[in-house]
């Protein structure tokens, strides 16, 4: 990394909060796997031995959205699904992410049908789109290293600005 | 600011609820309660959902709710040619997906009154093998952590990216891979693909071994499971309960050898059956598929012919990508199968073939138009998923699990 | 004697007349039988010793848009003793589309019924728990009609809202 590196010589660093608590931030992104249908075999397969997702510090998969800051949502959405999608979406804690897995979930993909929702960005925030149809697992965790790009940039004051009685009623 | 509002009109009711005197414990504990398990829920294998009714932890009343990933197959079919058709087919069963796309190309090959040449259907019974080897191994290793086994969803997924380094190199894509093609399969089994598939088969049985080693001798395991679930013969039979899980009550029914198709009379295997039809002997005639399998592959290697792989039918047949470049009879029926589809006579057609989760059955029907007119699929996760209410009524609600972990539904199957 | 006879000729002592047709394409026997017999019928075939096609593996309908007797509905049935799926068919004529449910005799039928409900709008007569299976409660159309497009009716499905 470097930073040991570094500390053995002087023993400190300047820095800033702000890159300190985004570091510590996209290093422990704890995914929710919303395994809907193909894509979730491939979700399973990025955490298998060989591709290993906990080298990125995202191995804490929880399947209660409470406990998640990333919800990788993994297959087909269907139109009764949608509801329940958002409903898991709304009792994420925030600050929270969302990937799209495959062509399904982006924009319907080969389901060009009455039941399935064209792209979920229709109901939902979506920070990256995945392609494919599954994404490889080297595919999700490039889409996982963009996420933690991204939360790399955050400051810590775009949720401080918040009220606490505001963020706490959000997440009800 | 509104829904800020509303929530504190909620809380206000809960506060309320919890002042309500009229309400005591003893009322909470006496009555019944109606829980909702899924469809976000890690043990129920995708999107099924269950509300049970509970009498303390017992399940008095079970509704499975489907329909949460229904994508509409049917009715795309009929908007659809038969080749194009053949992608959707990975999807339905995607733990095993070379099984379906054999399972439809013979259904339309019945149809159309067509056969592919025999190393085609040898390379068909080799790549079913290895996708059923594949759904076990999730069905295994997802089976085992529903009932908190971890390690063994780990050890199984390391089986299976052998698996899928095979169909990578056999089909270009790791798991949905549309193989099969209507007379035959879209390319050669090379000999690098044949000796990956016999290396694989070598390092399978000392790791089926160690498998069983971590599972069969597990206390907790074997008695988490015996004797729960159990699905009497008579039972799974008016259930319409089909593959491992009717082979664990007791049937000794397998389409292989009942109605055998491509070459599965000219193998010699075993169709494992268990007498108890409980949670644990559907684990165990899954671990016994998968030790035939095996056997099957084997001798599928020693006796695939060489030969033409797509069956000489040019009106029915798409022809190969170089010979439409290089030659223009190839690109008139190129270009002919590919507008106006192949015009099968009108009639309907029922084939099924043995898949991972029990049979799965293609019914066409054809009014002589390149597109199907009504395509079924008979999907066994649907089948199987009927006998959950049965299954589950007067179990403890822990149970739950471990049944539907042993009957391994698939939900892109059952609700296509 | 040939299983396919046998099969046929049993069915037609019994039900004569009612047995509207037999056919018999690329080896699968089918039987199209009137309508209010088909209770009947599958009684026969399930408790007839000679017989017993104890599973009901399928029901499905077909809908011929165009024709007078638009639905179809279409039942496979396997027999262990035979080991052969059997392929009963019968012509629906009523409006709305109605016919007698098989659930009484083969239980399988209950999901495979519900599911043919939901996705042609044919009515079951007795059977036990008639709601729909796939599309969620509260949905007007039968997606598997063919006057039903495949990209669905636009608005008859709803979103949850999105956040600003």
């Amino acid at each position: 990394m470097g930073l040991e590196a570094k500390l053995t010589q002087d023993g400190f660093i300047t820095t800033t909060i702000d890159s300190v608590i985004a570091w510590a931030r996209k290093s422990s992104v704890w995914p929710m796997p919303m395994g809907i249908s193909c894509c979730a075999i491939e979700m399973i397969a990025a955490a298998d031995p060989k591709y290993d997702i906990a080298r990125f510090g995202s191995e804490v998969m929880r399947f209660t959205p409470r406990q998640c800051d990333l919800m990788i949502v993994a297959g087909t959405v269907t139109y009764k699904m949608a509801q329940v999608v958002r409903r898991i979406y709304d009792q994420m804690p925030d600050p929270k992410w969302v990937i799209a897995m495959g062509a399904c979930t982006s924009s319907g993909g080969m389901y060009r049908s009455y039941n399935v929702v064209q792209g979920i960005d229709q109901f939902l925030p979506v920070d990256v789109y995945t392609a494919g149809c599954p994404p490889r697992p080297e595919n999700l965790l490039n889409a996982l290293m963009t996420i933690q790009e991204k939360i790399g940039k955050t400051k810590a004051r775009d949720y401080q600005n918040r009220s606490l009685k505001e963020l706490e009623l959000s997440q009800i | 600011m509104d829904r800020i509002a509303q929530i504190y009109n909620e809380e206000k009711i809960y506060k309320k609820l919890l002042e309500d005197k009229n309400i005591t414990i003893d009322d909470a504990l006496e009555n019944e309660m109606v829980i909702n398990m899924g469809p976000q829920h890690p043990a129920t294998h995708g999107v099924l959902r269950l509300v049970l009714r509970l009498d303390g932890e017992t399940v008095t009343g079970i509704v499975p709710e489907l329909g949460y990933l229904h994508r509409g197959y049917e009715k795309m079919a009929e908007n659809m040619s038969y080749i194009e058709y053949i992608p959707h087919t990975d999807r339905l069963d995607y733990t095993g997906t070379m099984c379906n796309n054999v399972a439809y190309v013979l259904a339309v090959e019945k149809l159309i009154g067509i056969e592919a040449p025999k190393r085609a259907q040898y390379i068909r019974m080799i790549v079913a093998e290895l996708s059923r080897i594949a759904a076990h191994m999730v069905a295994i290793g997802t089976f085992a952590m529903d009932v908190g086994a971890v390690t063994m969803v780990m050890w199984t997924f390391r089986e299976r990216e052998k698996l899928q380094n095979i169909f990578d190199r056999l089909a270009g894509a790791r798991f949905t891979t549309s193989y099969t093609r209507i007379g035959g399969v879209a390319s050669d089994m090379d000999d690098e693909a044949i000796a990956m598939t016999r290396k694989f088969l070598e390092e399978l049985e000392p790791s089926l071994v160690e498998m069983d080693k971590l599972l069969l001798g597990n206390r907790i395991f074997i008695e988490r499971l015996e004797g729960i679930g159990i699905l009497p013969k008579e039972d799974a039979i008016a259930l319409g309960v089909t593959g491992p899980n009717l082979r664990a009550s007791g049937v000794d029914y397998d389409v292989r050898r009942a109605k055998p198709y491509l070459f599965y009379n000219e193998i010699d295997f075993k169709i494992p059956t268990y007498q108890q039809g409980d949670a644990l002997s559907r684990y165990y005639l899954r671990g016994d598929e998968v030790r035939e399998s095996v056997k099957i592959l084997f001798q599928c290697l020693d006796k695939i012919p060489q030969g033409e792989v797509n069956a000489n039918e040019p009106k029915k047949v798409l022809p190969h990508k170089t010979e439409i470049y290089s030659k223009m009879e190839e690109l008139i029926h190129d270009f002919m199968l590919i507008n106006q589809g192949i015009n099968p006579p009108v009639g309907d057609t029922y084939f099924s073939v043995e898949n991972p989760k029990g049979e799965l059955g293609f019914y066409i029907v054809s009014n002589g138009t390149g597109q199907p007119w009504k395509l079924k699929i008979h999907s066994p996760s649907f089948c199987n998923l009927q006998a959950i209410s049965q299954l589950c009524n007067g179990a403890m609600v822990s149970d739950v699990i471990a049944i539907i972990g042993s009957l391994d539904p698939v939900m892109g199957e059952a609700d296509k | 004697m040939n299983l396919k006879e046998l099969i046929t000729d049993k069915v037609k002592e019994k039900f004569g007349a009612a047995l509207e047709e037999v056919s018999d394409f690329r080896d699968d026997l089918c039987l199209t039988i009137k309508n209010n017999q088909i209770v009947q019928l599958a009684k026969f075939l399930k408790e007839d010793t000679e017989l017993e096609f104890v599973m009901l593996k399928d029901v499905t309908a077909i809908d011929w848009a165009t024709r007078k007797k638009r639905f179809t509905a279409v039942y496979h049935v396997y027999s262990f003793k035979l080991n052969y799926t059997l392929r009963i068919k019968a012509n629906i004529d009523d409006d709305p589309p109605a016919i007698e449910s098989v659930t009484p005799v083969w239980r399988s039928a209950e999901w495979y019924e519900r599911e043919t409900w939901d996705m042609y709008g044919i009515k079951f007569i007795n059977h036990p728990d008639l709601r729909r299976m796939y599309m969620p409660e509260g949905f007007e159309h039968h997606p598997l009609r063919k006057d039903f497009p495949v990209l669905g009716i636009p608005g008859s499905l709803p979103l949850p809202y999105k956040a600003e």
